[in-house]
């Protein structure tokens, strides 16, 4: 088992090679001279020719690819921000704590909320109960992340005047935030919980565990949920990366200093170097986080915990 | 012969009856759809939409979208101007039926072109196997280890932000699910006891192409394409909000919501009722794609 | 003297849906002594699990159970609450197996876990460790090392994972199990093994049983008494001896009889019974198996036949109507 997360985890490294040379190889393709964006286009060009000489920005692709990683892997170097002047490594370091916070709280919600509720719509099928939750569901997922924000702030912030609606000064300022990330999520964790539950209530172990005399609340919680899990996890992790975008769209509504308010600026500002750190660094932890999923499998399903000790994949 | 187009709903008896005479799938897979009323509303208000997009400026004069009129200028809604008046006095309703032109061809373009490559390559990936297999899957893993949305906004970041780059930004980044999704249907189907009893009776590959695996790869590929048409719509809107996506003053729906965004409190009606544009669209793409599911697939069905 | 422990009634249910009603049990009746094994024969889609759902009441949300009553142990089932059944009866009192084996246990619960439910549950102060203890009784009661209570299912073969099925039945020691075509799923081999143990089982533990099944030759090595079931209907009743070795017999059970590929005789085709089971939603008048009867009376199509009894056997067709040693049974009259 040890050695499937140890092969698992030296797997990583050629995928986020991988992802660094593809978002260096994009941003390549971006017109213009470096040299003209940082100095200006008024800069003589002579003092353009030495910043090329200096930053590496004459010497082929490769060459430079190369130098990048090997500063990124050396120094923990990610270049100098064209907009800030400042390395990205110290503009971005701050912002870590921030979005970390809001995706892992955006996670915990969408879960704590999608779970539960699935459950509850499925035993109760067809109920209205059931036939609002979806429809609410259904609904939501509809929304755009953005417009999800704005309505939030107008009935909670502006309207009860119950949240602050912008600033990471204390961990209120986050709610509105979080639930903008996790609800749309938090709505496709509730349907897949709720027809894998259907499904799983059909199954013949559970009509052996109600012929045993198992009361109804164990059958569901820890008979049919159980299984109904795996199929649950697997959505969770393929739409992590939505919530990753949606902490995006959050941080900017919102106002939250993070590194998904500084791709947009990056962006905004032409400033490669900043786009393609936090990109990466972004993806450095998505691949994580699908990493910990998969893993989890194991300790939900025996039989997956089995094939993996095996060492098969 | 009875034609069911746009008739009566199809009742439990006509459906087992038609289903019994072995009639072409794809008619058998119309009449269950139309059974399905949330489907059956949202394909009108789609058509409702596509038509709306085409004729846009039979409809309304397209000088109205770019026309600004200082003394009109945040008007709330009226007889004069359905959705109101944004901050330059342009008539907000104009603006969202021209944008629809934008999210919808944008939608579309994305969906064919994404379906297309991801499929064919998903399709050589299955069919070839072996290295051809491990190439293309190793590529498309790097590909989905970026947050599909991050993957778009690098790429306009790098193109610069015209509806033609957004186009290409969200193909690159569907793609790979689409390869994905097309390799293991195909997968599924090769390796599946009907195709093994198709050969077994003596069916060349070419028939075996087109008569099982195709037809059965379909069925995922539409419920996705579906939705997906909803999700990239989706997208588009929040890349345009960001200001990496479509930029004003072209009226792209995001971009409509993200001039007003100072005005959320002051004039609400100027975000909600694009905004509402926005998720009845979706909303009605999604509800159509669960309909295909379930008329693909009713065993799915609860 | 024996004693009885479950009667079923005039017991009649249906399944109800948007689109039709199926008459899955109509009308049966029979008793069972305690320590008694019956069997009860038939073919797919005779009712003989809706009946067995019914006893345990575990009919899914579209079955109903229209009239008639099923007294256990002196108790009418039908009037006891859902919370009543699952405490004091369901596991406890009757157990209940099924067909398929692979699917019937939780794949991501231990072997042993999933024994220990069918004891915890009825019993309110017991302590873990007798629990384990007697999980470990059950597993070697039925050949299995107590050590794999750790196990999951996927690691059984097909016939051990039916050895764990029947040890969570017996786990409490049920008056009454009911064997849904426990071995149907099996391969040959093991179905003998299995068979043999849970007479064995059954023996040791005086536990009457209900055996259904559609083969013939599990009837005959396990049961005492035999009741065909065909479309909903109980058509014949009686002791192993009036099903095997008796001559006469409804025209069904012969059919079935001669269906069965003759160990001795060689023969160039199988002599199946002709036609199907009529549509449950659409019953005929009269007699359900007229069409498939080759000794159909034109009174058979008008009326339902009636019941005839010759001392413990009973069979319901008019072919015994002029038999001396038939006599009609008024207290079962259709």
């Amino acid at each position: 088992m040890i050695r499937y997360v140890v092969r698992r985890l030296l797997l990583l490294i050629p995928i986020l090679f991988g992802v660094a040379f593809l978002i260096f190889f994009i941003m390549e393709l971006s017109p213009g001279d470096p040299a003209t964006k940082i100095l200006g286009i008024e800069a003589p060009p002579e003092a353009k020719e030495q910043l090329r000489e200096q930053l590496g920005l004459n010497d082929p692709f490769f060459v430079r690819f190369f130098n990048y990683i090997k500063d990124i892997v050396v120094h923990l170097d990610f270049g100098i921000s064209w907009r800030t002047k400042n390395p990205v490594f110290q503009d971005i370091l701050p912002r870590i704590p921030i979005s970390l916070t809001l995706a892992s709280f955006g996670i915990i919600f969408a879960t704590l909320f999608g779970i539960p509720l699935g459950v509850i719509s499925a035993v109760k099928q067809n109920t209205i109960g059931d036939n609002t939750l979806r429809v609410v569901a259904t609904i939501l997922v509809a929304v755009p992340t953005f417009l999800l924000a704005m309505l939030l702030i107008l009935g909670f912030s502006s309207g009860l005047g119950w949240l602050p609606a912008s600033g990471a000064s204390s961990l209120i300022s986050y709610i509105l935030p979080v639930i903008t990330c996790g609800g749309p999520y938090g709505c496709a964790i509730l349907r897949i919980t709720r027809s894998t539950m259907l499904e799983e209530i059909r199954q013949d172990y559970v009509r052996t565990a109600k012929a045993k005399g198992v009361p109804v609340n164990v059958v569901t919680y820890k008979h049919a949920l159980k299984n109904a899990l795996l199929p649950v996890v697997t959505t969770i992790g393929q739409n992590f990366g939505a919530i990753l975008g949606g902490s995006v769209v959050a941080e900017s509504v919102f106002s939250l200093p993070g590194i998904g308010s500084l791709v947009i600026l990056g962006i905004r500002s032409k400033d490669t170097p900043t786009v393609i750190a936090s990109v990466l660094l972004i993806s450095i932890f998505f691949a994580i986080i699908m990493l910990i999923v998969d893993l989890l499998y194991a300790f939900i399903d025996p039989r997956i915990k089995a094939k993996y000790a095996k060492g098969n994949q | 012969m009875k034609t069911f187009l746009f008739g009566k709903k199809p009742t439990a008896d006509e459906l087992i009856e038609v289903e019994s005479q072995g009639l072409s799938r794809s008619k058998e897979i119309w009449m269950r759809l139309m059974r399905d009323k949330s489907s059956m509303i949202s394909l009108g208000v789609i058509v409702i939409l596509v038509l709306v997009a085409i004729f846009a400026n039979l409809l309304i004069n397209k000088s109205l979208v770019t026309e600004q009129n200082v003394a009109e200028r945040i008007q709330g809604p009226s007889a004069k101007h359905w959705f109101g008046t944004d901050l330059y006095g342009r008539d907000i309703f104009a603006r969202v039926v021209y944008g629809s032109r934008i999210s919808l061809s944008i939608g579309i373009f994305t969906v064919i072109i994404s379906t297309t490559i991801g499929g064919l390559l998903g399709a050589v990936a299955a069919y070839y196997g072996g290295v051809t297999d491990s190439i293309i899957m190793r590529i498309t893993d790097v590909f989905l280890a970026i947050p599909e949305q991050l993957l778009a906004m690098t790429v306009v970041a790098a193109l610069g932000a015209t509806p033609l780059s957004v186009i290409a930004a969200l193909s690159v980044a569907v793609i790979p699910n689409r390869t994905r999704l097309v390799r293991s249907a195909v997968l599924g189907i090769v390796d599946s006891q009907y195709v093994e009893a198709a050969r077994a009776v003596g069916m060349k590959s070419q028939g075996i192409i087109l008569k099982e695996i195709i037809p059965n790869t379909l069925g995922p590929i539409i419920v996705v394409s579906t939705q997906g048409i909803a999700s990239i719509i989706l997208t588009v809107s929040s890349l345009s909000y960001l200001g990496v996506g479509i930029q004003p003053p072209t009226p792209e729906w995001g971009s409509i919501i993200f001039e007003a965004r100072e005005f959320l409190r002051i004039a609400p009606y100027m975000i909600l009722l694009p905004g509402l544009v926005i998720v009845l669209t979706a909303l009605a793409f999604n509800l159509v794609g669960d309909g295909l599911r379930d008329a693909l697939d009713p065993r799915l069905k609860d | 003297m024996s004693v009885e422990l479950l009667k079923v009634e005039n017991l009649e249910v249906i399944y109800k849906t948007t689109q039709e009603t199926v008459q899955a049990v109509n009308k049966i009746s029979f008793t069972l002594n305690k320590g008694e094994t019956l069997g009860l024969v038939g073919e797919t889609g005779a009712g003989k699990t809706t009946t067995a759902l019914a006893i345990m009441q575990l009919l899914p949300k579209t079955g109903k159970i229209l009239a008639g009553s099923i007294t256990f142990d002196g108790r009418n089932l039908l009037e006891l609450s859902d919370e009543e059944m699952r405490l004091r009866i369901r596991g406890e009192k009757i157990a209940m197996i099924f067909q398929d084996p692979m699917t019937a246990l939780n794949p991501v619960m231990t072997v042993g876990e999933q024994i220990a439910e069918a004891i915890r549950y009825h019993s309110e102060n017991i302590k873990e460790d007798e629990i384990q203890k007697r999980v470990d009784e059950v597993l070697e009661m039925v050949g299995i090392q107590a050590s794999r209570k750790y196990e999951y299912p996927h690691q059984f073969s097909g016939g051990m994972k039916q050895r764990v099925v029947i040890a969570i039945a017996l786990s409490c020691e049920p008056d009454l199990l009911i064997a849904d075509e426990p071995t149907t799923a099996l391969d040959v081999t093991i179905q003998a093994q299995v068979l043999a143990m849970m007479g064995e089982l059954r023996d040791r533990l005086g536990t009457a049983m209900v055996m259904i099944t559609h083969d013939l030759g599990v009837v005959a090595q396990i049961c005492d008494k035999v009741a065909v079931m065909y479309a909903g209907e109980l058509i014949e009743k009686g002791t192993l001896e009036d099903i095997y070795v008796s001559k006469d017999h409804h025209p069904y059970t012969d059919g079935l009889f001669g269906a069965l590929p003759n160990l001795v005789k060689g023969t160039d085709r199988l002599a199946p019974i002709v036609g199907l089971m009529p549509d449950p939603s659409k019953l005929p008048v009269g007699c359900n198996f007229q069409d498939r009867c080759p000794h159909c009376m034109d009174i058979c199509k008008a009326k339902k036949p009636e019941v005839y009894m010759n001392r413990t056997h009973m069979i319901e067709c008019y072919l015994f109507s002029n038999n001396e040693s038939w006599r009609r049974d008024h207290g079962k009259q259709n």
